[in-house]
């Protein structure tokens, strides 16, 4: 049976449709810029909680732990907090894990993380003791059982965290993700949050084949702020498939020579196709909220849910 | 040199309680001790007598041995004209041996009689060797289908595969490098996790795939290691 710790595990149980936001603190110790894009989160009313990422990609930046508390801290609003395998053994995670529950986080995304070859430090030892489905297993065993993953006691309080892994519904054959999606839900994880998908078919799909698994599914989307974003996940991200039709309106829209007046289209556009997106996945019964992936981007995520939402 | 131990009689029965016909395949090749014909032989009357105790009175096993089983060549010819009628393949040989042999019979089904503890340096002239075996000393690929995730996956990781997986390549490209530690060559390898997939797809054991696998014991392969060997 989950329990609610967090905001947003609150509001799934409550049944309300969520909206989750992303934050990615950069190699510096200035927030002050990742603080201003949580604040314009906060502001929308609707966004509840919103991820802060942990080295992406492999290249280092500050602590997401130290991040996500800060943040938390200064904004009010609820993080979650990414937690990945590639650089840490268990012992290093439950140690994050406990300053993370003092330190007030509730929320964890539990991720196996890129590996150490494919960032800006690629000569750095690949750690990987556990892989995120064990993660899920140790952070589920601290929250119920008040035990790391040897069976260890964890003294006084037991850590308080609802627990997220992520899925892609892009992966090909789908039955695969499916099978691993299981495997994580199986070991505890309450809600998923998935890789950006463009092509709503992709998400219904996704949607269908996954009705079966008791948890939450929050679709990942990547509202971008000019044709070359979306070009590069076209081109670059592989098994992201990009609509022909948005790119060529995305396109048509850069070519406009008005900045101000290029800026009011592309957010108009993304507007327009991601509220009919999410209107069209929303339907679909595990379906329980959107994650919107617009890093550097937050302004576009008011009107968005607005748009949606009819307030 | 590879020092094997071998799995308890039990865990060898489950993999081969569900067929009929056994072929037991020593190797005469480094394993040590020794996995040659007369251990065949033996292990093939010990689990006749064990499944016959558990109930399974119709299982038949035959001993053979090859000269190397890390040697595909030596497998194929030795071993192609003994297959009539074999539903599965234990392997007696280390864990090169039993991932040689599901690449040479990919339509059988081949488990692992031994755990791989330790493997020793071997020298060797010009060609490409393909690193198979990690020796942690507890050996999964009865139920990876042969196909060892700690050794081709670059994360070793256990419940796979990763989010980098994209139409079934691996993330991190395979780099050879000379002295210098400048790259030279660099393949973009499958992901050893969608081949233990279709594999298993194949064998109609996707419950296999499916399963959690719970974290490792680290410390059966904690550097550096000893081994007593009595």
């Amino acid at each position: 049976m989950v329990q609610a710790f967090s905001d947003l595990m609150k509001n799934i149980l409550d049944g309300r449709f969520v909206y989750t936001g992303e934050l990615e603190p950069h190699k510096s110790i200035d927030l002050s810029e990742v603080i201003s894009w949580a604040k314009t989160l906060k502001e929308t009313g609707r966004v509840v909680a919103a991820n802060v990422t942990d080295n992406p990609k492999s290249v280092g930046a500050i602590s997401s732990l130290v991040a996500s508390y800060i943040i938390q801290r200064e904004t009010g609003l609820e993080m979650i907090y990414q937690l990945r395998c590639s650089d840490r053994n268990r012992l290093a995670l439950v140690s994050d894990l406990l300053g993370a529950a003092a330190l007030g986080i509730r929320n964890v995304l539990a991720l196996t993380g890129d590996h150490t070859r494919q960032g800006d430090m690629p000569t750095a030892m690949p750690v990987y003791d556990l892989d995120g489905t064990q993660l899920v297993d140790l952070i589920h065993r601290m929250v119920y059982e008040g035990k790391d993953i040897d069976g260890n006691e964890i003294h006084g309080p037991r850590p308080q965290f609802n627990i997220g892994a992520a899925a892609n519904p892009n992966f090909k054959p789908l039955e695969v993700e499916v099978l691993k999606i299981e495997r994580k839900a199986e070991v505890g994880a309450e809600f998923f949050q998935t890789q950006v998908v463009f092509d709503v078919n992709v998400a219904l799909d996704f949607l269908d084949a996954v009705k079966h698994i008791d948890a939450a599914f929050l679709i990942g989307i990547f509202p971008p702020r000019s044709y070359g974003q979306a070009e590069y996940f076209a081109k670059h991200v592989p098994g992201v498939q990009v609509p022909a039709e948005f790119l060529e309106n995305l396109k048509k829209i850069s070519e406009i020579p008005d900045r101000k007046e290029r800026r009011k289209k592309i957010d108009e556009y993304n507007i327009e196709y991601f509220s009919d997106f999410i209107r069209a996945v929303r339907k679909k019964a595990p379906c329980r909220g959107i994650h919107i992936m617009a890093v550097g981007y937050p302004e576009v995520v008011g009107p968005l849910i607005e748009s949606v939402e009819g307030m | 040199m590879i020092i094997v131990k071998e799995k308890p009689l039990d865990e060898i029965l489950g993999f081969l309680l569900p067929y009929e016909s056994i072929l037991i395949v020593g190797c005469d090749g480094c394993t040590q001790p020794p996995r040659g014909l007369r251990e065949a032989m033996t292990y093939a009357m010990l689990i006749e007598m064990r499944a016959k105790i558990k109930g399974k009175t119709n299982l038949k096993c035959r001993a053979t041995t090859v000269s190397m089983q890390c040697d595909n060549h030596i497998c194929s010819t030795t071993l192609t004209p003994q297959l009539e009628g074999i539903d599965a393949i234990l392997s007696l040989a280390c864990g090169v041996g039993v991932q040689t042999l599901v690449e040479v019979f990919p339509e059988i089904p081949v488990y692992p009689g031994q755990n791989t503890v330790f493997v020793g340096s071997q020298e060797r002239e010009g060609g490409t060797m393909h690193e198979k075996c990690k020796a942690c000393g507890e050996c999964l690929l009865g139920e990876t289908g042969g196909i060892c995730p700690i050794t081709n996956c670059p994360k070793g990781i256990l419940n796979g595969p990763c989010g980098g997986c994209v139409d079934g390549k691996c993330e991190v490209p395979f780099e050879i490098r000379d002295e210098s530690g400048k790259v030279v060559k660099t393949i973009v390898k499958d992901c050893a996790w969608y081949l233990m997939y279709q594999r298993l797809k194949k064998l109609n054991r996707l419950d296999l795939f499916r399963k959690y696998r719970p974290p490792r014991n680290r410390a059966i392969s904690s550097s550096p290691r000893l081994l007593e060997v009595v």
